[in-house]
């Protein structure tokens, strides 16, 4: 899932400035799952706007992504002032896409995509890169979890299965290691890997997905 | 052709020193600190932005070097540069006859001066191996374009003995030698026993054979300094007990040289230790006591060596 981080109320205080009439949305889908931006947190939030003396309101959609769940929003949004979003950074940019001419503002920081390790924790999976290899090394993708992206095997700073740049992280090599040596499968690791093609990461430019068989 | 190749190749133990460029434009500052070392090593290894703060650049401090009659072995991490750049470098510093590369892949940026900076690790550092290798052997970039003129680059990678997962470390340095490694420096070593361990894995999957080992050492002046480097330096493993034995002694500068001659002295029994790199951070002026007292001095003439 996306992962997201509330920003602090001072923060959004700043951005919204002396505009009174506010809506904060909500929406249904990863944030709610990783409890930063759902319709409980956009309750919060309008309350604790409320208290600043704002004329605040909430409201929660399934998913600010995609258009037909942000089109019937057309007149709680032409009411107000300004429309905090509690989604990721997607969210964010389909709202000020459809509504142009309205301020919409991020009430969130998107982190990452990740998952949930254990109660109160999320950690970062994937990012995307546009070509996994997650097979080669035992499940566990180096791209992402490595700090340096190393394809190769462990940097010289990997102590006591913790990675040197984060000390709290796993060191992505020795999760690689472990698993492969479960698997039978070490021999993995003699083999060279080759530099990888960013190309179809977001190096390679802004990114797009077309499905002939989809299209109308 | 490369000096350092030449000795080792004649099977004379190397001696090598690291010299850290300046935090300026002080192209005197470089010439001093080789100057401090060139008679007692026989060649001098320059950083690239060493522990990710910004100095200046490695490449430059090796034409310096180079200029002075100095043989550089010039760093290159793959942290700042692309493809692209390093590569263009390269094909740079081969112009300039630079001789000899070393291929890392550089400490994260979030460790030095500008946290905020983003990273490029397009590359890791057996691929730049292998990338400088095929340049070098195949006349070929790493999209398979033909490269014009000679290459003759003597090249280097770094292994830490002392990292984790240890039993891999033998591997992963089987795997800069494939990827092209021709010498092989080490982590600076206080733990004897874990180097000789590797050393054991080294020989025998014959790496030593394949690849002449350059053991890392660094002269320490206190016991303080020691401790910083057991919690703060990664990648780096200090016996409570060597910590201890400079604790003890009134001169602790004098007592670390004489740590720092001992493990050349223990280093150079070691089956398949072909040389030693001598990192005297800060500390340049000390090289040439460490090499004499070693038992390494005087070094190889140009013209007067012979291979056996």
């Amino acid at each position: 899932m996306i992962i997201g981080d509330r920003k602090p109320i001072q923060e959004i205080l700043l951005m919204i400035g002396n505009r009174k009439k506010v809506l904060v949305l909500g929406c249904g889908t990863c944030v709610t799952v990783c409890m930063t931006g759902g319709e409980k947190e956009a309750k919060e939030l309008a309350s604790l706007l409320r208290i600043k003396g704002y004329e605040a309101s909430d409201y929660t959609v399934e998913r600010q992504c995609e258009h037909e769940f942000i089109h019937p929003l057309c007149d709680r949004i032409q009411a107000v002032d300004a429309v905090i979003s509690l989604a990721c950074g997607v969210g964010v940019q389909a709202l000020s896409d459809f509504y142009s001419d309205k301020m919409i503002y991020p009430g969130l920081n998107t982190t990452f995509m990740g998952m949930p390790v254990e109660q109160g924790i999320w950690e970062e999976r994937c990012l995307g890169c546009g070509n996994c290899i997650v097979h080669l090394f035992g499940g566990t993708c180096p791209v992402t979890r490595c700090a340096k992206s190393l394809l190769n095997g462990p940097c010289g700073g990997s102590k006591d299965g913790k990675c040197e740049v984060k000390p709290d992280r796993d060191c992505a090599w020795q999760l690689i290691y472990d698993h492969l040596k479960k698997q039978g499968r070490l021999d993995l690791l003699l083999e060279i890997q080759p530099p990888k093609d960013w190309s179809t990461s977001r190096y390679g430019g802004h990114r797009k997905m077309i499905r002939e068989d989809m299209l109308l | 052709m490369s000096w350092l190749r030449e000795i080792l190749q004649s099977g004379q133990f190397a001696v090598t020193a690291e010299v850290g460029p300046p935090k300026g434009t002080d192209a005197e500052n470089v010439r001093k600190k080789c100057d401090l070392v060139k008679d007692t090593v026989d060649a001098v290894n320059i950083t690239d932005n060493q522990t990710a703060i910004v100095r200046m650049s490695s490449f430059a401090s090796c034409i310096i070097a180079q200029n002075m009659g100095v043989e550089p072995v010039m760093q290159m991490v793959t942290r700042d540069r692309n493809r692209i750049a390093l590569q263009s470098d390269f094909l740079g510093a081969c112009a300039l006859g630079i001789q000899n590369v070393l291929c890392l892949t550089g400490d994260h940026q979030s460790m030095g001066n500008h946290p905020q900076a983003k990273n490029v690790y397009d590359i890791d550092s057996i691929q730049l191996l292998q990338m400088f290798k095929t340049m070098r052997d195949e006349k070929k970039f790493q999209n398979g374009e033909e490269v014009k003129g000679e290459i003759n680059v003597f090249l280097g990678a770094g292994e830490n003995p002392y990292a984790d997962p240890m039993e891999f470390r033998a591997i992963r340095l089987a795997k800069k030698i494939a990827a092209g490694a021709e010498f092989i420096q080490t982590q600076a070593i206080f733990d004897l026993k874990i180097f000789s361990r590797w050393m054991e894995e080294v020989r025998k999957m014959g790496l030593h054979r394949k690849a002449f080992i350059l053991a890392g050492v660094i002269p320490v002046k206190s016991a303080k300094a020691l401790r910083y480097m057991k919690n703060e330096v990664p990648g780096v493993v200090i016996p409570d007990a060597l910590i201890q034995r400079m604790e003890a002694v009134s001169d602790q500068k004098a007592e670390g040289i004489e740590v720092c001659v001992e493990t050349i002295r223990k280093v150079r029994q070691i089956e398949g230790v072909s040389g030693v790199h001598i990192m005297a951070i800060a500390w340049e002026s000390i090289v040439p006591e460490i090499v004499k007292r070693s038992g390494l001095f005087p070094r190889p003439v140009k013209g007067e060596i012979t291979s056996p």
